[in-house]
């Protein structure tokens, strides 16, 4: 079969060596009619082959954007984005999608979803039938494989766009809040999954969300934007060993770096709510925001 | 009989071509009587799916026959009595006369004959209405220039119902065959391709962004995404069109003199034949219910996730 599902970008037993995503100084600005919106400024990032690394920061820091710069959506207003190197033209296989929004084609079963890349690429029928569901074997869902999208549930959904995503082994997977629809105990198995799928893969991932122990528990670094226009607030790398499995989360290593990711996060959501308080009001929170509005803030 | 309802919801397809047509607008008014108000509001686009698939309730079955065995009395009663109270029965024949007419309809040839002709010009004005209008609707909603150039003018034209087109018709056409067709194709080309535009707008992007992902290119992105993503609409703007395109051709048939069966029916008229206009009427009806059962056939097959959505399963 020489369509090999779920092949990483690895050299046999080696480590990885393609999939590096590198943003330097990117800027981005929308203008929309009279207004202009600076969405990022001076954002640099790097993921290395291999590496999964999370971006993380308040709402509307432009945590989307940079992911869609990253697909190929959107051109940044000034900056270089590259994906090994090479500038990034616009959206390709190379580099595969999961959305916040459910998206997978309602008009499609399960196992022609999982299909979709292999069909673009123009393999042929059987062989792309025999890869999608060696794939949806791999990840539990080949009873549904007949399934319409609109008979599973959410976490299953995301559990098959993710696949679609991987199934033509992309040099990078970006997910954008894939889980956020989700409730707390699927999205915990929903975790567990990537972990293990991202582990076997060794495939560089770039994850955007906004729920601080999900990021600390499937990173190796993590990016804090700041409030917008979105700029590097700090870079963390997180030093928890791997395999990680939940009952870390009660650890004292992680328990300090969630303190000190949500401390960071709090501080801009505070700038992004636009509050000036006066210092020393907000001593107890061991935070420098400045607003108005104590009580509406707690 | 269920002519008149029949016809009646021609009519409404039609101002489904003067509105812009939404999915559900055009034909859900018309209802006919033995529908209850409720089931009415539930069915949007396709009252008689709603009405064929679930099958009504005993009372909603009782009445619907009650009434129907009425109105054939009171026709009944009218003809033969010769009713003459403003609405002159004088010369409609009475139901049984009719129901003969219709027995003995393909022993007809005249009859049969005008059938077919105006078969083949729905299937040509339909077919060819549908070959441009799904086309163009879905590279109108993917290219804003193709949108600004063809917009205008397809809001100029469309407010002109296709009977109103019949002169002109005549004088562009070389043949009134071709000219009958070209109305056709009018009246259901317009409620095919707004409704695909309506398609395309409604199309969610980020299936668009995720087949881009999937290193879809621009002609699989039409094929795999726009086409099947609109494909609702497109059946919608099919059934309406077909209603319009009835509405259109018979309209054409019976101005222009040039046989199918709104000639006959005409015809029949001029000729003293009286039963044959309610033949025809009848005919008129029957085809049209086939015409939109058959679109709607081929939309259960080529859309077969829209079929049994309701069944949940999984966790
Ligand atoms: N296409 C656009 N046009 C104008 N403004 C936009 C557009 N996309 C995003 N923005 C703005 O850019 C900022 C960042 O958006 P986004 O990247 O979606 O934030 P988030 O971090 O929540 O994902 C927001 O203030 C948003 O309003
Ligand atoms: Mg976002």
């Amino acid at each position: 079969m020489s369509v090999a599902p779920l092949a990483g970008p690895v050299a046999a037993g080696g480590e990885p060596t393609r999939g590096h995503v590198a943003l330097r100084d990117v800027h981005l600005r929308f203008e929309s009619g009279r207004q202009s919106i600076d969405a990022v400024q001076g954002f640099d990032l790097e993921v290395r082959p291999g590496e999964f690394v999370s971006l993380i920061g308040p709402s509307g820091c432009g945590k989307s954007t940079l992911l869609n710069v990253v697909a190929g959506f959107i051109a940044p207003t000034a900056g270089a984005a590259l994906v090994d190197g090479e500038p990034i033209r616009g959206p390709g296989a190379d580099r595969g999608m999961v959305f916040q929004q459910y998206s997978l084609f309602p008009w499609k079963t399960v196992r022609q979803n999982v299909e979709f890349g292999f069909k673009m690429k123009g393999v042929g029928r059987a062989r792309r039938e025999e890869a999608a569901r060696t794939l949806l074997g791999i990840a539990g869902l080949l009873a549904f494989e007949n399934h319409y999208p609109d008979q599973l549930s959410g976490g299953m959904r995301q559990r098959v766009g993710i696949v679609r995503a991987l199934a033509t082994s992309p040099r990078v997977l970006l997910l954008d809040e894939p889980f956020g629809a989700l409730d707390a105990q699927t999205r915990a198995v929903m975790q567990q999954i990537l972990t293990n799928m991202w582990q076997k893969l060794r495939i560089s991932v770039l994850f955007v969300t906004h729920d601080i122990e999900e990021a600390i528990f499937l990173s190796d670094r993590i990016y804090v934007m700041t409030a917008r226009p979105g700029r590097l607030k700090m870079m963390l790398p997180v030093p928890l060993p791997r395999p990680r499995d939940p009952a870390m989360t009660s650890s004292p290593q992680f328990m300090a770096l969630r303190r000190t990711v949500s401390d960071l996060i709090r501080e801009e959501s505070l700038k992004a709510m636009g509050m000036e308080l006066g210092d020393g009001l907000l001593d107890g929170l061991s935070i420098d925001a400045r607003g108005k509005d104590l009580a509406a803030m707690l | 009989m269920s002519t008149a309802t029949v016809l009646k919801l021609h009519g409404a397809a039609g101002t489904g071509q003067a509105a812009p047509a939404r999915e559900g607008a055009a034909p859900a008014a018309p209802l006919p009587g033995p529908l209850p108000a409720s089931r009415a509001a539930e069915a949007p686009a396709r009252p008689w799916a709603a009405l064929l698939a679930r099958g009504p309730s005993g009372r909603a079955m009782a009445l619907g026959v009650l009434s129907i065995a009425a109105f054939l009395v009171a026709w009944h009663l009218a003809s033969t009595y010769r009713l003459d109270a403003f609405i002159r029965f004088i010369n409609v024949p009475g139901p049984l006369v009719v129901l003969d007419r219709l027995a003995h309809a393909l022993d007809n040839p005249s009859f049969v004959q005008n059938v077919l002709i105006s078969l083949r010009r729905i299937m040509l004005g339909f077919c060819l209405a549908a070959l441009v209008g799904v086309p163009l609707g879905l590279v109108m909603g993917r290219f804003r220039v193709v949108r600004e150039c063809v917009f205008p003018l397809s809001e100029a034209l469309r407010p002109i119902p296709a009977i109103a087109w019949v002169p002109m018709s005549i004088m562009l056409w070389p043949t009134t065959e071709a000219s009958i067709v070209f109305i056709t194709f009018l009246g259901s080309f317009f409620p095919i391709l707004v409704n695909t535009l309506h398609g395309m707008h409604a199309l969610d992007g980020v299936l668009v962004r995720a087949a881009r992902c999937l290193g879809a290119s621009e002609r699989q992105l039409f094929l795999e995404v726009y086409l099947p993503g609109t494909l609702p609409q497109i059946f919608t703007g099919l059934t309406v069109g077909m209603g319009v395109a009835w509405v259109s051709l018979i309209a054409a048939e019976m101005i222009s003199g040039q046989f199918g069966i709104g000639y006959f029916t005409w015809e029949a008229y001029s000729l003293i034949q009286y039963a044959d206009i309610v033949l025809g009427m009848v005919c008129i009806g029957v085809l049209g219910l086939l015409s939109s059962a058959v679109i709607r056939m081929i939309g259960g097959l080529v859309m077969p996730w829209a079929r049994g959505s309701a069944v949940q399963e999984g966790r």
